[in-house]
């Protein structure tokens, strides 16, 4: 198991956020964390990334237990998080803001290169606009960055939050195949969406969060399909 | 077009005016910057010499002005570690400048409670690790807040110090403590640095000015200097980066509080006294004027600021009881109109337009 989290609570304040949520990832999924505003998914995925501390519960990574670990130190165990929103550097250029990716492993020029050319690769866009500063460019643009620069990390687990949100309908369905693909390349990924639609249907598996509580989960097609997720998720009724 | 899209227009449409001057500039060759600057730095060097007409201060001593004007530098560039390029607000910085006077006074004056009498020189790298014990003291519990919530705690620390002062015995009380020697070195069996003559006061100064820019600089352009840049830009996505951020931010305030307590040093060699009186509020506020006048985060910027800080009031003595209230008119003029300050930084810009989007809450589309 890459990510096994066993019964996490996090509290905002006195306010509780997370009443015990459980789920794992496997080596090589792809795992898709659906709710509403308000739910959780967000919370769960700083929880992950350090950035919000957990209460109670465990949190396990590739065979140790991080529940206590600092945030930066967890990236260089390899959990690389694309922040949701414009979580860019803004007065970075894109090329800055992909070096900070590597900020923690230190790659040589050579190793950078590669890097660097693999992203590239996957966001076309960003090669086009390396010089530009990144608080000048649009939302959808700004996305690509965020995940270019988690991918700069060589992450196991990489943990995205809301890849979709703000974009336009054409580009949504563009950054998930190109999520599809990064997990191609051998890259775990955990994605917090409220687009159930293109989310489960690019997961192997997902959880439904509800106030903080896990109410279903399963693989992704058998959720497509299920009635209460469809009357729920996809405004189908 | 949204008003998010118009606002980012306008931004960048200034950022690229300002990138202009400063292409040209890098755009000279390297042997002209190189000479530009060298007639500059020997001219300010000569400033008390010949006195020019205009700028000079027909009120007060031009020599110490200038002075002042230096340790006012010292102290802006220092603060702007902390408020430029981290991102932190401090509004307590009088206390690292008050530490940094008071380590000189009590290590080297003999009419200090422990009157050790070490000579200026000494008690200067003191100082200014005490002030970086104190930057570290006030950053370990207090750095954990962000925003207001840190303005205020540093704004408290600031009144601590003076009132500790205010309160010790040991620390001369409310008197203060005298007769701190100055700076050493003669010339012709007179000692340079006295009370009748403050240009070497102001030589020394500038120079100290001139080596705290190179190292300000070459910090900048580090790892610690991107780690800082990080932190200040997103300090969540920097921490997801793997930027150990409170370790960088500690960092950041114990190397402002260096420089600040140099300055302070620097303050109490020539004055020979210090008392609580020196260190109010309103000295802290002016710091972090200089800063945010010129422009945080650029160093340049915030030389102009202190400059515009420390001697406009003194040049302008004739306007004694309008003075405050012109400078803070120019301040709320300042903070309409230029908030990025008069020599902003470029990141700086960029970012102020971001947090102006995030507050429009505009919906983003490709």
């Amino acid at each position: 198991m890459l990510l096994e989290i066993t019964d996490l609570q996090v509290f905002y304040g006195r306010i509780q956020a997370l009443h015990g949520v459980s789920l794992y990832v496997a080596q090589g999924e792809i795992v898709a964390l659906i709710g509403a505003n308000g739910a959780g998914k967000t919370t769960t995925m700083r929880a992950v990334s350090g950035l919000r501390p957990a209460a109670h519960g465990r949190i396990r990574f590739d065979g140790e237990d991080i529940t206590k670990l600092r945030a930066d130190l967890r990236v260089r165990r390899g959990i690389s998080q694309a922040p949701e929103g414009r979580g860019i550097f803004p007065g970075m250029t894109v090329l800055e803001n992909l070096d900070m990716g590597t900020y923690a492993r230190r790659p040589g020029r050579e190793q950078r290169q590669q890097d660097l050319e693999r992203v590239f690769g996957l966001f076309p866009r960003l090669k086009e606009r390396r010089m530009q500063v990144a608080g000048t460019m649009s939302g959808g643009e700004q996305q690509m960055l965020t995940i270019g620069r988690a991918l700069m990390a060589r992450p196991k687990l990489l943990l995205l939050d809301e890849p979709s949100m703000g974009l336009a309908p054409m580009l949504i369905s563009q950054i998930f195949s190109i999520i599809k693909e990064i997990n191609g390349q051998g890259v775990t990924v955990l994605v917090v969406e409220q687009n159930a639609q293109q989310s489960l249907s690019i997961a192997d598996r997902a959880y439904i969060l509800e106030t903080g509580l896990i109410v279903t989960q399963g693989k992704g097609r058998d959720l497509l399909a299920d009635p209460a997720v469809k009357a729920a998720y996809l405004g189908v009724a | 077009m949204s008003t998010g899209e118009r606002l980012q227009a306008i931004d960048l449409r200034r950022v690229r005016a300002v990138s202009g001057m400063r292409r040209w500039w890098s755009r000279l060759p390297r042997g002209t910057r190189f000479a530009v600057l060298a007639v500059v730095a020997v001219l300010l060097y000569l400033l008390p010499v010949l006195n020019p007409p205009i700028i000079t201060t027909p009120d007060s001593d031009f020599a110490t002005v200038l002075f002042t004007v230096t340790t006012y530098c010292l102290a802006a560039l220092g603060l702007n570690v902390v408020v430029g390029m981290a991102g932190l607000l401090d509004l307590g910085y009088v206390g690292f400048y008050a530490v940094g006077a008071y380590s000189v006074a009590m290590f080297a004056s003999p009419s200090s409670s422990i009157a050790t009498k070490y000579p200026w020189l000494v008690c200067v790298p003191i100082a200014i690790a005490l002030s970086m014990i104190a930057g570290a003291i006030l950053g370990g519990p207090t750095l954990r807040l962000r925003g207001d919530y840190l303005a205020i705690v540093t704004l408290g620390f600031g009144e601590i110090v003076r009132l500790s002062a205010v309160n010790s015995p040991g620390l001369g009380a409310a008197a203060g403590i005298t007769s701190i020697p100055h700076p050493p070195g003669a010339l012709n069996g007179q000692p340079i640095f006295s009370v009748l003559d403050a240009k070497p006061y102001y030589w020394l100064g500038l120079t100290l000015v001139f080596v705290v820019v190179a190292l300000v600089r070459n910090i900048e352009n580090s790892r610690v200097g991107r780690s800082w840049l990080a932190i200040r830009e997103d300090e969540d996505a920097a921490e997801l980066m793997g930027v150990p951020t409170f370790k960088f931010k500690l960092w950041a305030f114990a190397i402002g509080a260096a420089v600040g307590g140099l300055s302070g040093a620097m303050f109490a060699g020539k004055q020979g006294f210090v008392s609580p009186d020196s260190f109010p509020v309103l000295t802290s506020v002016l710091f972090l004027a200089a800063v945010v006048v010129g422009g945080a985060g650029n160093r340049l910027g915030v030389i102009v600021g202190a400059i515009a800080v420390a001697y406009l009031p003194e040049r302008f003595r004739g306007f004694q009881n309008s003075r405050y209230m012109i400078f803070g008119l120019a301040l709320i003029l300042m903070s309409i109109f230029r908030p990025q300050g008069l020599i902003p930084n470029r990141r700086r810009e960029v970012e102020l337009a971001d947090r102006k989007l995030d507050e429009v809450g505009v919906e983003v589309n490709a």
